[in-house]
């Protein structure tokens, strides 16, 4: 009796059920294949093609589109990886406290400081980075805000610096490295605060009493206790952070000059005007793998996969 | 150990006024060094917040605070050699069992950490979990760690916050007598708050009871239970019949004479009165009173309810003027009453207590368990 019961109703019923997580899988899956992976291998294939536009690629295997890419373009893919760092770093800086303050400190101005975070998004990304054109520009925000403080030698002063340094002319902002690195701060600035706030807002607060109750002082407790418990929200804010950042040029043709291209820049112009597609798409896999290493040695540094 | 500790912690005025409201008012009060001190009262009444400042983690609005000779009013929480286990355990999720016993430790750059903290460890019996993490551990486990984790540091005072509020009565049980052999091991002052009368009887050497950001009595656990103080105290730690008379004649033979509502005389003893006041409740524990007449003071009435808990048998019982006394006779194996019998509750001469009848006769009684 019970054997019947065991053996009857329910196989028919695994049978059907096997098959329904890959039904529901099934649409994620074709739009995976179809954007993601077939454009990549076709990207790689590209990268070894030897051929042109007018006439046709054929693939060769020539690694040698490599070697070319890597020696004539290698100081643009450092100034990327460099620029995009740099931005990572300075949107920590100031995400963090950001994100403390609308998490702890805001009250019921929570949700309205988030919608300000969130809401340079409603502007388009192009127009955003030409604002910074009239901030930073001679005669710009900047320089009236600072005229109107009394603060201009404090302007031309770090102006200067900057043509010291060799990041700039020595007599404006716009057009130097520091434009660059300020607006891909700016724009990324929300990718960083966002997962911050997710992580921070989740935080215990009486840890902090408990560590400061074990001799811990408040530099200690956020050293031992709070930063290592934010580590994932780190983590995913300066991926989402530094990987856009990296291969991104829209910061860099407007805000930079000549001496501020990035890779994302050279890959463009492979692409749509000079139309060496093999070039381009090596750079492409060039940036890419280079990034994932980057990001793998990181996250295995971080430890982040300690956490609960 | 006694004659070279840190001394006893003194609380001197001590007030903390918050935005709206004063949640502890004057306070004075001293624990000796190496005592088990329970603050005792319902929720609300301040007992936390008197905690937290000891600890350090608010600063009283007026008063001092010394261990010893040292004022530690205006010190930080980590500039004191105080510990604290909290309510919510408050164990590092991120760090494993011995990293979070070591903390304090470490903190202090103490470099024999290591022994130092298995043992710590070992003494709550948890030694084997050193390498797990706090999330793998039962809420049970989880107290003890955080207790040694205060432990280990050997503080001056150690402070306890509820912390066994999360427990299971039965483990609550275990923790408690647990709690009072470490403390009677490592000799150190330990408070704890707590809302639960019979936990703080349990335990401690002295109990003060606060309601209302102020101390209601200071004392031993059997004299808080036997002479209460006020009608709070009597109403808050178990039960009391409370019954309104006047005092009758002057005393005699260390005997006084007291008349209730009804005209019937009660004997009291004399030591228990309060001077100079006629007006009266005279407090009758319910174990106390006994059904039947062999006692020396005599109230008829009737049974109006009876309900059984096994070890004992707890009745109400309804005095001709309609004040209804609760009973709790010892299942002796005299067998039940039925309600609407005709009884005589009695009881003998000084075992009673005596408060001014001025007093709010529901003070206390309300208050649930949380």
């Amino acid at each position: 009796m019970s054997e019947a019961l065991a053996t009857g109703g329910p196989p028919a019923r695994r049978a059907r059920r096997n098959w329904v997580p890959y039904a529901l899988l099934a649409p994620g899956l074709l739009w995976l294949i179809v954007f993601f992976a077939v454009p990549t291998l076709s990207l790689v294939s590209q990268s070894l093609q030897t051929g042109d536009v007018y006439n046709g690629y054929v693939l060769t295997w020539n690694v040698q589109t490599y070697v070319d890419a890597l020696s004539t373009y290698w100081p643009q893919m450092v100034r990327s990886l460099v620029y995009a760092g740099l931005a990572t770093v300075f949107t920590l800086l100031l995400g963090y406290p950001l994100a403390w303050f609308i998490a702890h400190r805001s009250g019921r101005f929570k949700n309205v400081l988030l919608v300000l975070v969130v809401a340079p998004f409603f502007t388009s990304f192009l127009i955003r980075t030409l604002a910074w054109q009239t901030i930073l520009g001679n005669g710009g925000l900047l320089e009236s805000t600072m005229s109107w403080l009394h603060l201009t030698w404090l302007l031309h002063g770090f102006e200067s610096f900057l043509g010291l340094v060799n990041l700039g002319t020595g007599n404006q902002l716009l057009y130097t490295p520091f434009a660059v690195v300020s607006g891909l701060t700016y724009n990324f600035l929300p990718f960083m605060v966002l997962p911050l706030y997710a992580n921070i807002e989740r935080l215990d607060l009486r840890l902090v009493e408990a560590a400061s109750d074990l001799y811990a002082t408040p530099f200690h407790a956020f050293r031992r206790v709070i930063w290592p418990l934010s580590l994932p929200g780190v983590v995913a804010g300066t991926l989402l952070t530094f990987i856009p950042a990296a291969g991104d040029y829209i910061n860099s043709v407007l805000l930079g000059s000549t001496q501020t291209v990035m890779i994302g820049q050279v890959i463009d112009s492979q692409f749509l005007r000079v139309l060496n597609y093999p070039l381009a798409a090596a750079l492409s896999v060039v940036l890419m793998a280079v990034i994932i290493g980057l990001v793998m040695a990181y996250v295995r540094r971080a430890g982040t996969e300690e956490l609960v | 150990m006694a004659d070279h500790g840190p001394g006893d912690l003194r609380l001197t005025e001590v007030t903390k006024s918050f935005e709206r409201f004063t949640a502890v008012d004057d306070i004075s009060l001293t624990i000796p060094q190496g005592s088990f001190f329970a603050l005792l009262g319902p929720s609300g009444c301040g007992k936390t917040t008197t905690l937290r400042m000891v600890a350090g983690l608010e600063q009283p609005t007026r008063g001092s605070i010394h261990i010893g000779d040292v004022d530690v009013t205006a010190l930080k929480p980590y500039q004191r050699n105080v510990n604290t286990v909290f309510q919510s355990y408050a164990l590092f999720p991120h760090l494993n069992i011995i990293d979070n016993v070591a903390f304090g430790l470490r903190q202090r750059k103490d470099a024999d950490w290591k022994r130092k903290a298995q043992e710590a460890l070992d003494l709550v019996e948890l030694g084997h979990t050193a390498r797990k993490r706090p999330p793998q551990l039962s809420g049970g486990m989880q107290q003890r760690v955080a207790l040694a984790r205060a432990l280990v540091n050997r503080p001056d005072v150690l402070l306890l916050d509820e912390p066994l509020g999360a427990l299971d009565l039965k483990l609550r049980r275990q923790m408690q007598i647990e709690l009072k052999r470490i403390q009677s091991e490592v000799g150190l002052t330990f408070i704890h708050v707590t809302h639960d009368q019979e936990e703080a009887m349990t335990m401690a050497d002295t109990i003060a009871v606060m309601n209302a950001g102020r101390i209601e009595q200071l004392a031993d656990p059997t004299t808080l239970y036997e002479k209460p103080a006020s009608t709070f105290v009597a109403n808050f730690l178990g039960q009391s019949n409370l019954l309104p008379a006047q005092v009758a004649g002057d005393p005699t033979d260390g005997l006084a004479t007291v008349r209730t509502q009804d005209g019937d005389d009660l004997v009291v003893a004399a030591e228990h009165l309060p001077a100079g006041i006629r007006e009266v409740w005279v407090g009758v524990r319910p174990e106390k009173l006994r059904l039947g007449g062999d006692g020396r003071n005599q109230l008829r009435g009737v049974v109006t309810d009876a309900s059984f808990t096994g070890v004992a048998t707890q009745y109400l019982v309804r005095l001709p003027w309609d004040k209804e006394v609760v009973v709790v006779q010892q299942n002796d194996g005299s067998g039940k009453l039925p309600v609407g019998e005709n009884v005589t509750v009695s009881w003998e001469a000084g075992q009673e207590f005596i408060l001014d009848q001025r007093q709010d006769a529901d003070a206390g009684a309300e208050i649930d368990d949380e």
